[in-house]
């Protein structure tokens, strides 16, 4: 997926130190999954939609990273705090005006709409800017942290590092702000809550909005190390996918956890394995998990 | 005396730490009308989804027509011949009522002609003779309680199990179901029915089974249910008691 | 007998056009839509009449595409018995993915993401294993025989797929007035409902899956003796998975005719749009998801909805009561 190293031959020396770090990398992939993945399952968890829009959602967000970095010269760090409101907004439209009149509550239509939208927003891109692909040139984007026992890409600890702020900070508004609570009890009992006086299409409006938010600072900080075309949104989100129904559809800690841990599987299962059976693995669990225990790890009973 | 038709013998459900329905045994006999009544979360529905195959149980069995039926699929205990409606009614929405029918039909009539035809009578038997043709989700609450019945009934049932098929039915329209009810149990079908409509209770049912917070705590003939002190302080309370005792001397 | 008189009608007229149209752009441009239109009669058994949403359909045209390809390919199988197999292969598929997925009790969004998943994984291991051509694909030799299964004239081709297309509309029609049809649209309208009344719902879902997979694996193996090429981005791709549940639902889902009105429509559609702003990557599809939104919005039930809507408006605003309920018996 990400820039992997090809597999070693057999007879090199597999030293625990490579491995230790393989896993790292992982762990710091799997944060971005982490990420991807919390926007989808709190999508999910309010809206009790699977957001087929996802992946082409974040192809938009690395092309918008992309122009914004190729055009005026800012750092994809420093971007994604305008991108994220702005993606937000997009968001909030999008479920505003377009998914939830045209779904109706259906759960069957809200799939079509999702799907609809996300080959429309894919194929636009496709049209526009073309296949080919291109990355982003960063002045530190071959610096890398001496931990001692191995070294580790700046652009990848910063990742890392920026998820857990984020999910730090989603954690408190759902936990603090008036808005996250009005989301939370919409997640539980929209009846009740729309009974209670809460407006219910403000706030699926609102939760779709903030699941993109989170697709546009995943997309900044994947941009260093990873590449931009129409379709590079949806091969990620397809993993994102696998670490939402593996930690459980609408929990925050199984989207963590979920994504950490199958960034660790794909790192380490690309590296003994080369990366196409890699993407096969990750599918296999997503068919297994959705065949033995639909529910995840941590998700609610269907 | 004759095996009952349903014999539901100790049976429990339990759910995750909370004990829906404990040890409960019943029986109903063919060709009668038996009740169930209770307060609203008592186990009612969770027992009747014990028996038509909806939930397995966790201990206990349920024998049907002398076998043991004990957590089969609802499709299976459906071929052997056990129907029931829903407390919130499941119409086929965008079906016509005569293809409503028709799907419970088909069960025993493979053609679609003879399907067709048998669900018409029944149709008609249940007075819907009208409305065949019009979309299920147009029909008022009452044409779809009866549209429920016709269904089920379609399947050629022996038992019928029926939730609370009155709710939500007003005085007239109820008095004009009384007589369909009473007339299955003529054509020799077993009836259940959850009821809260306690004089319904009294003019259709010749035997009435009370559950409370998941036990039957009595059983008996409606008259001498309705006499008996905890079913009136679980359930009835004194002054709705005294009313349908008067009702019913009468 | 009688129920079949549209099709025959229908079928008769397309029949008739090669008769006007001697042009190859407009013949490729027919058997390209009926081609989809078949692949998306598959879609409407399991989808429409069934109401579980693959989305993953491409799994079925795949696994006809490559199966009669690599039997003419690398064990020299007549191409005739190579599509049966193709759709043998493609039911097989079906059977396999229906019943893991409805044994699992997979509905709904679930359903659709699983079957999303089985499709990408036989693209990807399409694209790696040697038996398919990896990267490469598979050619067909080019043997314009009929035995061959191969034609000089592109009207042949016309005429192949216009059977293949009627024989899935006298199918879909079949399964509508029977027995399994009242009972897999039961399960459609309220699975448990359907249950109580004596619906074996799994066998039901997994019949109807086989048909389906059988249906859209034969459009696959008409691709490949059309196109005489297959890799795993066409076999597998979300094109054709995106292709074959559009048409049913513009044309309306549900509905027999609806996966033909809606080929016609939405490839018309792309047509136009390519005639005005040039062939570029990605416009048909994006027109596609566009109008899947838009008919989702404004017209969920389809064109075939949308037309019998407008039937009883119109009778409503200018029937009497006795002439509508008359009407409303037809």
């Amino acid at each position: 997926m990400l820039d992997c190293a090809p597999p070693l031959a057999t007879d090199d020396v597999l030293s625990p130190l490579i491995l230790i770090t393989a896993a790292l990398n992982g762990l710091m992939t799997g944060s971005i999954y982490a990420l991807v993945a919390l926007g989808l399952t709190l999508i999910y968890g309010v809206l009790h939609i699977i957001n087929f829009a996802h992946g082409a959602l974040l192809s938009a967000a690395l092309f918008a990273a992309f122009l914004v970095w190729q055009k005026l010269g800012i750092d994809p760090y420093l971007a994604a705090v305008f991108l994220a409101p702005t993606f937000f907004a997009l968001g909030y439209a999008l479920q505003r005006f377009i998914v939830g009149p045209a779904s109706r509550g259906d759960d069957r239509n809200m799939l079509l709409v999702t799907l609809g939208l996300g080959v429309l927003i894919e194929n636009a891109l496709l049209y526009e800017f073309h296949a080919d692909t291109r990355t982003v040139e960063l002045a530190y984007g071959f610096k890398t942290i001496d931990f001692g026992f191995t070294f580790l890409a700046v652009s990848r600890v910063i990742s890392f590092a920026a998820v857990f702020a984020v999910t730090l900070v989603l954690w408190a508004f759902m936990r603090l702000t008036d808005t996250g609570k009005a989301i939370r009890a919409v997640a539980v009992e929209k009846l009740g809550a729309e009974l209670a006086g809460i407006d219910v299409a403000h706030v699926y409006a609102i939760a779709f909005g903030i699941g993109t938010a989170c697709i546009a600072v995943a997309a900044c900080l994947l941009i260093p190390n990873y590449y931009v075309n129409p379709s590079a949104g949806n091969a990620f989100v397809l993993i994102a996918f696998t670490v939402v129904v593996l930690g459980g559809m609408g929990s925050v800690l199984g989207a963590l956890i979920g994504g950490l841990l199958i960034g660790v599987v794909e790192s380490l299962g690309g590296f003994f394995f080369g990366e196409s059976l890699g993407q096969i693995g990750i599918f296999l669990i997503f068919i297994v998990v959705l065949l033995v225990r639909p529910r995840g790890l941590f998700g609610a009973s269907a | 005396m004759a095996e009952p038709l349903l014999a539901v013998e100790n049976v429990s459900c339990r759910f995750g730490g909370l004990l829906a329905v404990d040890a409960a045994t019943l029986s109903a006999p063919a060709a009668r009308i038996t009740a169930l009544i209770g307060p609203n979360g008592a186990g009612k529905t969770t027992l009747f989804s014990m028996i038509s195959g909806f939930l397995k149980p966790t201990t206990g069995r349920v024998l049907f027509d002398g076998e043991n039926v004990t957590g089969e699929p609802p499709h299976r205990l459906a071929r052997r011949g056990v129907a029931r409606t829903f407390q919130v009614v499941q119409p086929f929405a965008r079906l016509t009522v005569r293809d409503n029918i028709l799907v419970g039909a088909h069960l025993r009539h493979r053609a679609r002609a003879a399907a067709l035809a048998m669900a018409e009578q029944v149709g008609r038997d249940v007075g819907l003779g009208e409305m065949l043709d019009r979309p299920a989700h147009t029909m008022t609450i009452a044409g779809r309680k009866r549209l429920e019945l016709a269904r089920a009934l379609a399947t050629e049932p022996k038992l019928l199990l029926l939730d609370e098929v009155l709710a939500g039915l007003n005085p007239s329209e109820i008095r004009d179901v009384i007589p369909t009810i009473r007339a299955l149990s003529t054509r020799g079908i077993a009836v259940i029915m959850i009821e809260h409509v306690m004089q319904a209770v009294m003019s259709l049912a010749e035997h009435v089974f009370v559950l409370a917070e998941g036990r039957i705590i009595a059983e008996g003939s409606p008259a001498r249910v309705v006499a008996d002190p905890a079913v009136v302080a679980a359930y009835l309370g004194h002054g709705a008691a005294d009313k349908v005792r008067s009702a019913h001397a009468h | 007998m009688k129920t079949f008189v549209p099709i025959a009608v229908v079928v008769a007229a397309l029949a008739l056009v090669p008769a006007f149209v001697d042009s190859n752009v407009v013949l490729n441009f027919l058997i390209v839509t009926l081609m989809v239109a078949l692949a998306g009669q598959g879609w409407n058994i399991l989808g429409g009449y069934g109401g579980q949403y693959s989305f993953g359909h491409a799994a079925f045209f795949g696994t006809g595409a490559y199966m009669t390809a690599i039997l003419q390919v690398r064990c020299g199988v007549n191409a005739w018995i190579g599509f049966a197999c193709g759709v043998a292969a493609g039911a097989i598929a079906g059977a396999i993915i229906g019943g893991l997925a409805f044994r699992a009790g997979l509905r709904s969004s679930y359903f659709a993401l699983v079957t999303l998943a089985f499709a990408e994984v036989l693209r990807i291991l399409a694209s790696v294993t040697p038996v398919t051509g990896a990267g490469v694909g598979i050619l067909i030799n080019l043997d314009l025989r009929a035995v061959s299964f191969q034609f000089q004239s592109r009207a042949m081709f016309y005429f192949a797929i216009l059977a293949l297309v009627a024989i899935s509309l006298a199918v879909t029609q079949l399964i509508e007035r029977s027995r399994f049809g009242a009972w897999l649209i039961a399960v459609r309208e309220n699975e448990d409902a359907a249950q109580a009344l004596g619906v074996d719902a799994f066998r039901v879902k997994l019949g109807a899956m086989i048909v389906s997979a059988a249906i859209t694996a034969a459009a696959g193996c008409f691709y490949a003796q059309y196109f005489l090429f297959i890799d795993a981005g066409i076999g597998y791709g979300t094109w054709i998975s995106i292709e074959a549940l559009l048409t049913p639902i513009i044309g309306g889902v549900g509905a027999a005719f609806g996966p033909l009105l809606g080929a016609l429509m939405v490839k018309s559609l792309g047509e136009t749009a390519k005639l005005i702003t040039g062939d570029a990557p990605g416009l048909d599809l994006m027109i596609y998801g566009a109008v899947l939104v838009l008919v989702i919005r404004f017209a969920p039930r389809g064109l075939v909805g949308a037309l019998a809507d407008m039937r009883e408006y119109l009778a409503r605003r200018f029937l009497s009561p006795r002439k509508r309920a008359l009407a409303a018996h037809g």
